[in-house]
């Protein structure tokens, strides 16, 4: 691979004295080569995202007809598809619906997983008792037990009950039409738990012990620091486990389509999905439709990239 | 969308987030007396009441029921023993599946590593980094289902008149023929990696980027003084000071891959030779209603991460011991 030409063009000592022409020449040369490279990857990880963009902002007639590098010989432009693909009664529109549906999950499934990681993060770093560690390895250990390992009991858990023999733990809980949603929100908080685990431990872990001493001795319960403590330390943490949770849920494909029943309680990429997955007569419309479900998190996620960037850090340079 | 639907939804969300205030302030009392009293290990199950009560009954009996259902025959009525795993690996179809699965766990957490390294080389200190580093960066924000929609316009195929694929107008530009790139066997496989890579290497990026930034310049300077040239440095220095970072980006990206289904289903939906296991379990189970089959995909999904869990864990056991 191209690596070896010069891996670190800007780190070379600036033309020193001994520097034969030769030297010099390659040194610039392979810098070509390495500015190069860069531009190529940074315009193919660019490009299809801004055709996209551009292909939802056209006619059908003209998606339909040509490519969309041709706007730039002859721009034809309109909102129609968004329009359509948003609020038409007719087949492939009324995406709205399915956007509300995308905002009812997501509020609860970033809330209470963190949430309820919060609390357990805190007890497995500064409370002591008991089995700590191993049941902080166990946890640890569920972070890459791939959810697939859990759908169809878990489906069947919300459709049928829990039963052992004849004796029934868990009457079935037969939600339909909109509270099928609550289905997703406990799914995604299962799923969210131990990662969310996993990062905030680590960032609990790592404050100062004697600010704990000391919130003890002034006499300071458990729930007290938990609350006036430790979480106001860790809301950089918390921020960056929240846009984690949020990104995952709002970019959901899988629990979305498996636990949220009929077409219209699942969220928007589940019908984006099976949407380009049988590539139907609405093609046209996928653009638009697209793009609807790409932007939020896309916004979101180059405001927030700072924290973002903190917990992948703090979750996986450990190593 | 009516007001009703609206309503509705909105509702649920309410009752819902009321739901859950409730039962944390109901979980804080009781931690608050137990705290009071003086009693932490109660406070300590108190804590860790909701994550374990989920975890306990969403994944743990979950993953052993999946385990068990693996024996049985499709609407889990029958004991069959091995046959789903006989059948696993006698089926045509089903091996296709495996060997695309063993295709794609091994390039694209080379290649997304590799690229993402490359990248990060290339792009450290140079003007603009930052620039750099966010335009590939950015789809990570992209959901697999929005890349798919954004491939495949790329790889689109018109049998006649102009074409409106990038790809395939590449290839009319410069002189060749258009192809159906995705119903076409075996290379539509590597077309879908493409997608997962175009998202992966982001993330490799700012990981290895943010490794770099900590190799110590001194070591660098005595290597360059030593004689050593660039390349010799990058393979000698460079990258054993990195390795730690290099390992968990191919770990992590290495899950992801196993873990994949979005792309699959909403490229080809598995067909025309390119189902994965985790899209073949979800197809297996939801779609053909075969539960044993759908569970011992699943098992053997969870098969290919026990080597990572093992690992996971004895270098988390060595930190805590070192921490100690």
């Amino acid at each position: 691979m191209s690596v070896k030409t010069e891996p670190r063009p800007e780190a070379a000592p600036p033309s020193s004295v001994g520097e034969s022409r030769g030297e010099r020449l390659r040194r610039m040369f392979s810098s070509r080569i390495a500015s190069f490279v860069a531009i190529l990857i940074a315009a193919l990880w660019t490009i299809p995202t801004a055709g996209l963009f551009i292909s939802s902002l056209r006619p059908e007639v003209d998606i339909r007809t040509s490519g969309w590098w041709t706007v730039f010989t002859e721009s034809n432009f309109t909102l129609d598809t968004y329009n359509y693909v948003l609020y038409s009664d007719s087949a492939g529109g009324g995406l709205i619906r399915n956007l509300v549906n995308t905002v009812v999950i997501t509020i609860p499934g970033v809330i209470v997983p963190v949430a309820f990681a919060a609390m357990a993060a805190y007890a497995l770093s500064w409370i002591d008792f008991k089995g700590r560690n191993l049941l902080y390895i166990a946890i640890f250990a569920l972070q890459v037990v791939p959810l697939q390992m859990a759908l169809i009991p878990l489906l069947s858990f919300f459709s049928q009950g829990l039963a052992i023999g004849d004796f029934t733990i868990m009457p079935a809980w037969q939600l339909d039409g909109v509270n099928t949603i609550v289905q997703v929100w406990i799914a995604h908080s299962i799923f969210g738990l131990p990662l969310a685990i996993f990062l905030l431990h680590n960032f609990m872990r790592e404050l100062p012990s004697d600010v704990m001493e000391a919130a003890r001795i002034d006499g300071a319960s458990h729930s007290q620091i938990f609350r006036k403590v430790v979480l106001p330390l860790v809301t950089p943490a918390l921020a960056s486990i929240g846009i984690f949770q949020f990104l995952w849920v709002w970019n959901d494909f899988l629990v979305g389509r498996t636990f949220g029943g009929g077409e219209s309680t699942r969220p928007l990429t589940a019908v984006l999905g099976d949407l380009a997955g049988s590539w139907g007569f609405g093609w046209t419309r996928l653009p638009a439709a697209g793009f609807i479900a790409i932007i939020v998190p896309l916004i979101v996620f180059l405001l927030l990239q700072r924290y973002f960037v903190r917990g992948l850090l703090a979750g996986s340079v450990k190593g | 969308m009516d007001i009703s639907a609206l309503t509705e939804r909105f509702g649920l969300l309410a009752v819902g987030l009321a739901a859950f205030v409730v039962v944390m302030l109901a979980l804080y009392g009781i931690a608050e007396l137990a705290s009071r009293r003086n009693r932490s290990r109660l406070v300590a199950a108190v804590f860790l009441f909701p994550a374990l009560l989920f975890l306990a009954v969403g994944l743990v009996y979950p993953a052993l029921r999946t385990l068990v259902m693996s024996f049985f025959n499709g609407d889990g009525t029958e004991f069959i023993g091995f046959d789903n795993y006989v059948w696993v690996f006698a089926d045509d179809s089903a091996l296709q599946t495996l060997i695309n699965t063993a295709l794609w766990i091994v390039i694209v957490p080379a290649l997304s590593t590799a690229l993402g390294l490359l990248y990060a080389v290339l792009i450290d200190g140079r003007r603009g980094e930052r620039v750099y580093k966010a335009l590939v960066f950015l789809p990570m924000g992209i959901s697999f289902v929005g890349a798919s929609i954004i491939w495949k316009f790329i790889y689109q195929y018109e049998a006649s008149g102009d074409q409106l694929g990038l790809l395939n107008q590449l290839l009319v530009w410069m002189g060749l023929d258009p192809v159906n790139w995705l119903n076409n066997f075996p290379s539509n496989n590597f077309l879908l990696m493409v997608v997962l890579i175009w998202i992966e290497v982001g993330f490799a990026t700012v990981v290895l980027s943010a490794a770099l930034k900590g190799v110590p310049t001194e070591i660098v300077e005595a290597a360059r003084i030593d004689g050593a040239n660039p390349s010799q440095i990058f393979w000698n220095v460079t990258v054993p000071s990195i390795r730690s970072a290099i390992v968990v980006v191919a770990v992590t990206v290495f899950i992801a891959t196993l873990k994949l289904f979005d792309i699959v289903r909403a490229m080809t939906g598995g067909h025309h030779g390119t189902d994965v296991l985790a899209h073949n379990m979800w197809d297996q189970a939801f779609r053909l209603g075969n539960d044993g089959r759908g569970a011992t995909m699943a098992v053997l999904l969870f098969a290919l991460v026990i080597p990572v869990v093992i690992y996971q864990v004895r270098n988390i056991r060595r930190q805590e011991l070192e921490a100690r």
